[in-house]
């Protein structure tokens, strides 16, 4: 792998809430290389959105992120002032969120829109700025882009509003690109175009794509690496198709079992007892220790992040290598 | 499962529980006389309407379990709610066990019961969930004020619930565990048929499977029919006995679970399942999903002869003229495709 891109160092991002301290992203470390797609995959309240948010810089009060590091391409973020990091919002780091209805704004065309990010970074004129819309309108396959540029967000599909915030994202060649869910508001058939065409981008262009989702089957499908979350870590981490043939960790092996398309129809699904525990004040030791049937008296304390090779595991217990058959 | 078969009229379950009889559902502007008038002279007013459900017969046999797939918009949520009496069909008819379930636009049968996809919605947030749940059985007289918190208490148990937390408010809940209520809620109405939409489709994966699992414990405990209405194909083959794909307001499939996910007969059917992501064990194997050309058209203005023609890679100058009637492909396996066989 070539030199990353991006490289997060045990990023910890906390909510100082009236109730307490909300450890929502605690010590979490990875790096993406450009063009790899990366997975960060997690039930909610795993912290996998706030990680996304802390990268963009958009962690707002009573969240700050309290300690670590994110690079990109050598430059570090933690510690730039609200207009440094504009700078870099939509240029060199961009976002895409789950409800592109939420992203666009209703009462302006998408032609508009696609203008103002343009013109944030780069001084253009007008027709210029099109004819770049239009362009990177196609690229995310949206037909006959130049004459929809005067349309509303209404006028537009889920899917194609998607495409739409996909697009302006991707207007300033971004480096890394995070995506948070983006495809979880959209029909099967719909999501299985924009898959394969975030692809085909992320292998074109070079950008290096952050894809966090809860489906671990979509993150297969799409990405080289996956990050596994759970109560604000990553617990597991590796090649997506080893990990998900061979999980080291309770949490990941217990969570591909209870998937239906892992079991035959009609007989009972694999249940991990309880629920995602509460981040406020969590007690010392592993978070998934009150739902682990591999628990012990060593699991009151943190276990590390264990690291051999490709693959790590945060796990005092971890599952030995099955026998692939 | 039930035994099927042709009895030669097109109609699979002479002896089902829930019958459906070319169901319509239309959604019409709201005109106003004004906008009655100004349509006469020209103007640009919207008089179409939304077909949502646009003739759908279904048989269900007493303890089975149809799973409803389709993608937004394809009218699974109004069949459903048809079934379960909250919608008037404005053609067609919903007969539960040879009774209808409606009369002048009212339920008149409480043995059919709906589960929604947002417990959060879906539960009144100012309600202790003992009355929530006593509501419905104390209105139609299933218990009595005496017997209430013995009765709400074994179906919060049913649903796997603690029966002391009866005093508390649905915000005091996870999802999860507010899908139980909701669930409770219903189960308390001692219904023959549940109609469950999109019950897991708010829900955690680990949540999720506790909650599948609950589905399959009512099945095998309380020989309920449930009509599944889902977006997640896997949830539904894990479910069902039989499966409805629907698309644009019609049934465009029907047959036992197995057949249709292993032998689709519809183009769309195959077009969805090669669409749905599966798991991917072989770092070799790059994953080519085969996504269905195009999206759905409007229903405001559906196409010409078959609705699926313009997004079919089978579609020929026929299937823009001739609409595909719904026919037997194979015993108990229907499909509405020129082409099916």
């Amino acid at each position: 792998m070539s030199a990353p891109i991006l490289e997060v160092r045990d990023l910890k991002t906390h909510f100082f809430t009236r109730a307490g301290v909300v450890k929502a992203v605690d010590g979490v470390s990875f790096s993406v290389g450009p063009g790899e797609i990366v997975g960060l995959v997690g039930e909610s309240g795993s912290g996998k959105s706030v990680t996304g948010f802390s990268l963009m810089g958009l962690v707002d009060p009573p969240g700050r992120i309290v300690s670590g590091s994110i690079r990109l391409d050598g430059e570090e973020l933690i510690g730039l002032s609200w207009n440094q990091f504009r700078a870099l919002r939509g240029s060199r780091i961009a976002m895409v969120f789950q409800d592109p209805m939420a992203t666009l704004n209703p009462v302006l065309t998408i032609g508009t829109q696609m203008r103002l990010a343009i013109s944030a970074h780069d001084k253009t004129s007008r027709r210029a700025a099109d004819a770049r819309a239009a362009e990177v309108l196609t690229r995310v396959g949206i037909p006959e882009a130049q004459s929809r540029l005067g349309a509303y967000p209404h006028e537009f599909s889920g899917g194609m509003r998607q495409r739409v915030a996909i697009a302006i994202a991707l207007l300033h060649g971004s480096q890394v690109l995070i995506a948070d869910e983006p495809t979880t508001a959209l029909d099967v058939s719909i999501q299985a175009q924009i898959l394969t065409e975030m692809r085909d981008l992320a292998a074109e262009t070079g950008t290096a794509l952050v894809w966090i989702s809860h489906d671990l089957a979509t993150v297969s499908t799409l990405a080289s690496r996956l990050l596994v979350m759970y109560a604000g870590r990553i617990v597991e981490q590796g090649p997506v198709a080893t990990v998900l043939r061979d999980p080291r960790h309770p949490y990941t092996a217990g969570l591909l079992r209870s998937l239906p398309a892992t079991a035959k129809p009609g007989e009972d699904l694999f249940q991990i007892p309880g629920s995602t525990p509460s981040l406020l004040d969590p007690p010392p030791g592993c978070p998934f220790r009150p739902r682990c049937q591999h628990a012990s008296e060593a699991c009151t304390t943190d276990p590390p992040l264990e690291v051999s090779g490709e693959r790590g595991v945060r796990c005092f217990h971890p599952l030995r290598q099955t026998v692939s058959a | 499962m039930s035994a099927l078969g042709d009895t030669g009229d097109g109609s699979l379950h002479p002896q089902g529980f829930v019958h459906v009889r070319d169901a319509h559902k239309h959604f019409g502007p709201q005109l106003t006389l004004g906008d009655r008038i100004a349509a006469k002279l020209g103007a640009n007013v919207e008089t179409r309407s939304v077909r949502a459900v646009d003739g759908v017969s279904l048989d269900i046999v007493r303890g089975e379990t149809l799973g409803l797939v389709g993608e937004s918009g394809c009218g699974k949520s109004t069949l459903g709610r048809m079934i379960a009496g909250i919608l008037t069909p404005s053609s067609g008819s919903v007969a539960v066990d040879g009774a209808p379930v409606m009369a002048d636009g009212k339920k008149i049968d409480t043995r059919v019961q709906m589960i929604f996809q947002d417990p959060f919605a879906s539960l009144d947030p100012r309600m202790r969930i003992g009355d929530i749940i006593a509501e419905g059985p104390l209105a139609h007289g299933l218990t009595s004020k005496a017997e209430q918190a013995a009765y709400v208490a074994g179906y919060l148990e049913r649903a796997g619930l603690d029966a002391s937390l009866v005093r508390r408010f649905p915000h005091q809940f996870s999802g999860g565990q507010r899908q139980r209520i909701a669930i409770a809620r219903a189960l308390a109405m001692q219904p023959e048929v549940l109609v469950c939409d999109e019950p897991v489709a708010s829900l955690d994966v680990s949540i999720q499977a506790q909650i599948i699992n609950l589905f399959l414990a009512l099945q095998r405990d309380l020989g309920l029919t449930l009509i599944f209405i889902s977006h997640d194909l896997s949830v539904v083959r894990h479910l069902s006995d039989r499966v409805a794909v629907m698309y644009l307001g019609r049934i465009v499939e029907e047959g036992p679970a197995e057949l249709v996910y292993t032998a689709p007969a519809h183009p769309y059917t195959k077009g969805l399942l090669a669409s749905v992501p599966r798991l991917v064990l072989d770092e070799t194997e790059l994953v080519t999903l085969e996504a269905i050309e195009g999206e759905i058209p409007s229903p405001l203005s559906p196409p010409a002869g078959c609705n699926f023609n313009p997004r079919c890679p089978l579609a020929e100058t026929r299937c823009v003229r001739d609409d595909p009637e719904l026919r037997l492909v194979r015993p108990g396996h229907l499909a509405a495709c020129h082409f099916a066989e």
